[in-house]
């Protein structure tokens, strides 16, 4: 138990980047992106885990109880909510893409310049 | 470059990321013995300093309020960036008569899913506005409490009543809530520079009960302005993305 | 409260589905049914984070990753298909 939460990180790092590597199609490849991009979630909170602890919210549970760290879980939560976002202007990239070029397959993408 | 020879350079590239990745990994004190002095420091002080009994909320509007502020930011960016580029596709088909959606033929959805929305309109939106002002108690926030109001719109949509979907959400209303929400939270920074103390110090009064609505001074104000923003840079592109589909059917 | 042990298995068991539902949504090379893979592994993601002791985390990507992000990729899906799809 001590390294297989990093090991899946790497192992979804690798996944999603062999997706992007391999794909045939500008919406697959946004997918598999947003696939890298939850590794640094599972990374983030499997760093500031406490074994034993408890969520950081001390409305109900007495004040100084163990509990996991609360500073990787706020750039965790800022993350998804704004990779969301960035993900939707990337789409928006592959729509007018595929209005201007009419086809959304990166290796006949690549050969218009401009 | 051939695919095979693609995959062979992402293989020998993938083994070297990896070996990078398990050297540092060894590096790390292993999962569950997090040694980190920041986020015990933290943990012990938060709620007698800002009266604020989520700690996670405490962290990212007080304490790290900054990198708050960038990241709010990055998604005024994106769903101002979307506007712009979805918006010159527009004027490409500007030839074509566009009257808006009065005589569209709305397919119909299934009789569940319609009735399923509906009724979950209601309770989300009030859900999203309770999770936004609430940031200092339980795990709420801006961030959460926006994006589920804004899933509250997309409920509407999903129910079949486009029409309503775009009447509740004019773009130039949209716009300008997205630009109180990012503008709200600097100028309460702005604000404490202006009373000579740091910027975004929390210098409202912090109240007496830790957890408390009214407690923890500027968190519970900047998560509502971030969660307004939030829900109206979510609609927006969700509403610019529609826009879109409607634009092909009617030109095809 | 849920005794050392059993927290143990439950994370393993997550992570590993975690690790099962990426490698499922990258194999899936049709459109639609790559979006359906995206919210259940959304959803998987959300499991672990709430196993991790983050609702903070938990509850912004079940919305993000099983309301907007599905329905934006559908959306864009829908605006560039061929019309006999």
């Amino acid at each position: 138990m001590g390294i297989f939460p990093f090991l899946v990180v790497v192992w979804i790092v690798v996944v999603g980047l062999y997706g992007i590597v391999t794909s045939r199609d500008l919406i697959h490849q946004i997918v598999c992106l947003i696939v890298v991009q939850s590794s640094t979630y599972v990374l983030l909170l499997g760093v500031g885990y406490v074994t034993g602890g408890a969520a950081p919210y001390f409305f109900d549970i007495p004040l100084h109880t163990k509990a996991v760290d609360p500073v990787v879980q706020a750039l965790a939560l800022t993350d998804v909510v704004v990779e969301a976002a960035v993900t939707a202007l990337l789409l928006s990239f592959a729509v007018q893409a595929h209005k201007r070029f009419g086809t959304l397959d990166p290796a006949e993408l690549a050969e218009f310049k401009g | 470059m051939t695919p095979r020879q693609r995959l062979w350079f992402f293989a020998v590239a993938a083994a070297g990321l990896v070996a990078c990745y398990l050297w540092a990994f060894a590096g790390l004190p292993g999962f569950g013995s997090y040694p980190g002095p920041y986020g015990q420091e933290i943990l012990r002080q938060a709620v007698a300093q800002t009266h604020a009994t989520g700690v996670v909320s405490a962290v990212n509007f007080e304490y790290r309020g900054f990198d708050t502020v960038g990241e709010e930011f990055i998604l005024f960016a994106a769903a101002a960036g979307m506007s712009v580029v979805l918006r010159r596709l527009r004027e490409e088909r500007a030839t074509q008569p566009a009257d808006e959606a009065e005589s569209r033929t709305v397919p119909p959805s299934s009789g569940a899913v319609r009735v399923a929305a509906l009724l979950l309109v209601g309770p989300t939106a009030v859900l999203g506005w309770w999770l936004a002002s609430h940031a200092q108690a339980s795990p709420s926030g801006g961030f959460q409490g926006g994006v589920i109001l804004a899933s509250a719109f997309i409920l509407i949509y999903l129910s079949g009543e486009f029409l309503t979907f775009r009447r509740l959400s004019p773009v130039a209303l949209l716009d300008a809530v997205e630009a109180v929400g990012a503008g709200g939270f600097v100028a309460i920074g702005l604000a404490a520079i202006a009373m000579n103390l740091p910027y975004l110090d929390n210098y409202l009064p912090l109240g007496t009960i830790p957890g408390a609505v009214s407690s923890s001074g500027t968190i519970a104000l900047i998560s509502f302005f971030v969660g307004i923003e939030v829900a109206a840079a979510f609609v927006l592109i969700v509403g610019e993305l529609l826009d879109q589909t409607l634009l092909r059917r009617r030109s095809a | 409260m849920i005794s050392a042990g059993l927290m143990n298995t439950l994370q393993i068991t997550v992570l590993a589905g975690v690790a099962a539902g990426a490698t499922v949504v990258v194999r899936t090379r049709t459109r639609v049914r790559q979006v359906l893979a995206l919210s259940v592994y959304g959803v998987l993601l959300a499991i672990l984070f709430l196993v991790f002791q983050a609702p903070d985390v938990t509850l912004s990507e079940l919305t993000v990753g099983a309301v907007v992000l599905p329905i934006i990729l559908l959306l864009a899906i829908a605006k560039v298909r061929k019309p006999d799809q």
